[in-house]
């Protein structure tokens, strides 16, 4: 290996000394940032404190309002047992033996409720990889049988009821007017994501309802958590029927080049519209049969 | 003379003639319609922006007879049932109902924004050819000037125009664009209020101010110039590339009639029929998505038009240096990225004439226009400046790079504080090794050329060497015509 570049640093070549050099000095500035750019990231995320031994909190869901509708999941004790023993095998390494939680890896689950549960596990969330690390949406890794024997488990030491939505029952009008209020800042007012401080909100095309209702109430990692106040039952039937809509807007311009507005259209037309009309200039713009 | 020829003759002869017996012009129309234009496709990349900037006039002017300039709030009761009942301004009413009831409205509008940021790119486009090739040397340099002062003036137009419809975008945009204003020194605080009439987001006499400068004086203005721009054209002749037969002052092409008149209408039928595919193929800025701008409203990943974003580049780009004499910020954050980067590149760009005169000590008179390679180190110096100016535009979409390809953004920033200093290092040596070898080789990057190397045989007959090492040389290199002291190589 360092043969090879001490023979391309001295080597004969075609490309000249100056190239050569000025290339190495990138290399190396571009590597010294990037081993330097994670640290600097990582003590901007935690603004400061040294890591550790802190115990994430864990976030109790916001309960549903009074009357409003709730999921209930299937609930037995044989299916408890089932998912003690999935919970030990997947779980337990970090959320703990009981769900008390691991300083500084995990929160505990205790309390949490069937909600979190749900989301974390049927939108491929959890189990975690690397417990500091931004859950993102996955395959899931339980079959929702298996889903519902944790959520049983898990639930069985208390928590609030799971929230739901009927996104039939919603306005659409007032679901796109509560979307722009309360999610369009982190993503984006066609819900096609975007980025906070150090996490992405991800785009909602593949979101379920149910989990909409679950992470408004829950505040998934770094997004807020909405009570009954803040969004009632008709908001959220409302903003899950606007997030649906979402998937097929009324894109009456045409192709919409998915909504996110200037980038991609910046792009069109540089690479389509001057593109094809400098083709045209090169057609038309002289004589082919002249000598160049 | 065949008999199409013939024909054409006589309509040229007639329409002189007609002209002469009208207003006396014969001589004028005479010499316009003999004007020899050079034979060079990229001359005719400034002519799509003419033809962009017409369709500009023609559907704004349609835009307009719509359009409401005023914040007075109402609340929306029209077809669009998503925003049914919202607040929203006048303003934004207005293009919400010419996009959603008008017939053709939302055709012309979107035609208009096409037309709009191919306008601009045509002229960036236009603007390296004429770096690369030499073209704003004496005498051709004040021409230039007026060329670089209608780029700014066209950002600035389709800025306005992308703030005038009060959607949640140029809302946020011109939050933008006022916390800029203010950040300028000394002046900025007074300058922002007169410009808004008031505190962000400005009272209601911002919206006529605005719609005047964006229908009425900014438009005129690049009429003016654009006039001013062909005219000097016109005046001082095209420059041309050069070659055999074609010298400093003549110019070897296609005469105006019946030729090159034909070939520029094609020209123009083809920017119109562009534009008006794009706008009614593919959507451009569905304001009805996007809904009304309140300033307590924001949404993720809100961007400007393409033109905007080197300087959302800049503005993140640049570290969180203020200059703070005894306790007051004299200069603000936002003065660097929004207002101090593009002034710069601006400046160097109009200083360019000047520096290269002095650094060549090259003052004379040039017609003949420089290939990029003829001229390793401007092209280099151009490939570079370019470059710097590119990555700041690309740093522009940093957030969307973070969403797609989950690269962090705070590396991202970090990277490219550097990399904005070594990569234009980088091109620069690229681009002049590039140039060098492209001189040896005297090959063309664009029109490898196509002929047999031949051989006379004994015998008498002709033998074609097929496989020749480089198909790409050509047999007999001519030494570059008009080659001037102070050139490289
Ligand atoms: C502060 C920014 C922020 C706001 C405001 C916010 N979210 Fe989120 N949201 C996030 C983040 C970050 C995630 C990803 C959480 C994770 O990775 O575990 C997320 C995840 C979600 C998910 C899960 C998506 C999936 O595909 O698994 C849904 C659904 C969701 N948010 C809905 C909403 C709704 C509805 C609102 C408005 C009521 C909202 N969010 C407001 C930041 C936000
Ligand atoms: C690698 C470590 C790791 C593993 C394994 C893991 N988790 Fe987690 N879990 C975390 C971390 C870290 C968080 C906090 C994430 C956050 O803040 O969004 C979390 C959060 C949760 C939450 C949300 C808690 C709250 O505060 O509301 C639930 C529910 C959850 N995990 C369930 C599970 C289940 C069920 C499994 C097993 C299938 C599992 N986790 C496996 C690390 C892990």
């Amino acid at each position: 290996m360092k043969r090879v570049f001490v023979r391309w640093l001295t080597h004969r070549s075609r490309i000249p000394p100056v190239l050569r050099l000025s290339l190495a000095v990138v290399l190396a500035a571009l590597a010294a940032v990037g081993l330097a750019a994670p640290a600097s990231q990582g003590q901007q995320s935690l603004g400061g404190a040294p890591s550790g031994e802190v115990n994430p909190p864990s976030k109790s869901p916001e309960p549903p309002g009074p009357g409003d509708p709730t999921k209930t999941f299937p609930d037995s004790p044989a299916l408890r047992i089932e998912g003690y023993n999935l919970y030990q095998q997947g779980c337990s390494s970090c959320h703990g033996i009981s769900l008390e939680g691991t300083a500084g890896v995990a929160p505990s689950l205790r309390g949490v409720g069937a909600g979190p549960v749900d989301f974390y596990l049927s939108t491929g969330r959890m189990p975690l990889e690397q417990p500091r690390e931004e859950p993102l949406r996955n395959e899931p890794a339980y079959d929702r049988s298996q889903i519902d024997a944790l959520i049983a488990f898990i639930s069985s030491y208390g928590g609030p009821a799971a929230p739901t939505a009927d996104p039939s029952r919603g306005d659409l009008a007032l679901g796109f007017h509560a979307f722009t209020l309360n999610c369009a800042g982190c993503h984006q007012i066609v819900a096609r994501g975007g980025i906070t401080v150090n996490a992405q909100a991800p785009d909602l095309e593949e979101t379920t309802p149910q989990q909409i209702a679950e992470a408004v109430r829950m505040g998934p990692y770094l997004m807020p958590h909405f009570d009954a106040t803040a969004i009632d039952q008709h908001t959220l039937d409302s903003i899950a029927r606007y997030v649906l809509w979402t998937r097929h807007p009324d894109d009456a311009g045409g192709w919409g080049i998915y909504n996110i507005g200037p980038i991609p259209e910046g792009m069109v037309a540089w690479f389509i519209g001057l593109a094809a009309l400098v083709l045209v200039a090169r057609l038309i713009g002289e004589r082919m049969d002249e000598p160049v | 003379m065949n008999l199409v020829e013939r024909y054409v003759h006589r309509r040229f002869e007639r329409a002189s003639r007609s002209a002469e017996q009208r207003v006396g012009l014969a001589g004028a129309v005479k010499w316009a319609l003999r004007y020899v234009f050079p034979d060079h496709w990229s001359f005719l990349l400034g002519e799509i922006a003419l033809y962009s900037f017409m369709v500009l006039v023609v559907t704004g002017i349609f835009l307009t007879l719509y359009y409401v300039p005023s914040d007075a709030q109402v609340i929306y009761h029209g077809s669009y049932a998503l925003l049914y009942g919202e607040q929203m301004s006048e303003a934004y009413r207005s293009v919400l109902n010419l996009s959603v009831d008008v017939p053709a409205g939302l055709l012309f509008r979107q035609v208009h924004h096409w037309a709009a940021d191919v306008f601009i790119a045509s002229i960036v486009l236009h603007l390296m050819r004429v770096f690369f090739t030499g073209a704003y040397r004496k005498p051709r340099d004040f021409n230039y000037f007026i060329g670089l002062t209608m780029l700014m003036l066209a950002i600035l137009e389709g800025f306005a125009g992308y703030s005038l419809v009060d959607d949640l975008l140029s809302g946020m945009g011109l939050a933008i664009a006022y916390s800029v204003a203010m950040s300028i020194p000394f002046v900025g605080g007074q300058l922002a209020s007169l410009v808004w009439g008031g505190p962000f987001p400005g009272r209601s006499v911002f919206w006529p101010r605005l719609e005047i400068v964006h229908v009425l004086i900014i438009p005129a203005a690049l009429a003016l110039l654009i006039t001013l721009h062909l005219a000097m054209i016109m005046r001082q002749h095209h420059s041309q590339f050069p070659g055999p037969g074609r010298r400093e002052r003549n110019v070897v092409g296609t005469p105006m009639w019946p030729a090159y008149a034909l070939r520029s209408i094609g020209l123009m039928l083809a920017v119109g029929g562009v534009l008006f595919l794009l706008g009614g193929l593919i959507q451009i800025n569905p304001i009805w998505q996007w809904g009304p701008y309140h300033p307590y409203l924001s949404e993720n990943g809100a961007q400007p038009d393409w033109y905007i974003g080197w300087l959302i580049g800049a503005l993140r780009l640049m570290p969180n240096w203020e200059l703070v004499i005894a306790g007051r910020t004299v200069i603000p954050n936002p003065f660097w990225g929004g207002a101090a980067f593009p002034l710069f590149v601006f400046v160097v760009l109009f200083a360019w004439p000047a520096i290269e005169r002095r650094i060549t000590g090259d003052v004379l008179r040039h017609d003949l226009l420089d290939r990029p390679r003829d001229r390793p180190i401007r092209t280099a110096i151009g490939a570079a400046f370019l470059s710097w100016v590119v990555i700041v535009f690309a740093v522009g979409s940093t957030d969307r790079i973070f969403y797609r390809m989950g690269i962090s953004y705070t590396t991202q920033i970090h990277v490219w504080r550097v990399g904005i200093w070594v990569l234009p290092i980088l091109v620069f040596f690229i681009t002049r090794s590039a140039c060098r070898s492209l001189q040896r080789a005297e090959a063309h990057p664009l029109r490898a050329w196509q002929g047999n190397v031949v051989r006379r045989t004994p015998a008498g007959g002709v033998e074609v060497l097929s496989d020749s090492p480089d198909r790409s040389v050509p047999p007999i290199s001519e030494p570059p015509v008009g080659t001037l002291p102070g050139s490289e190589s």
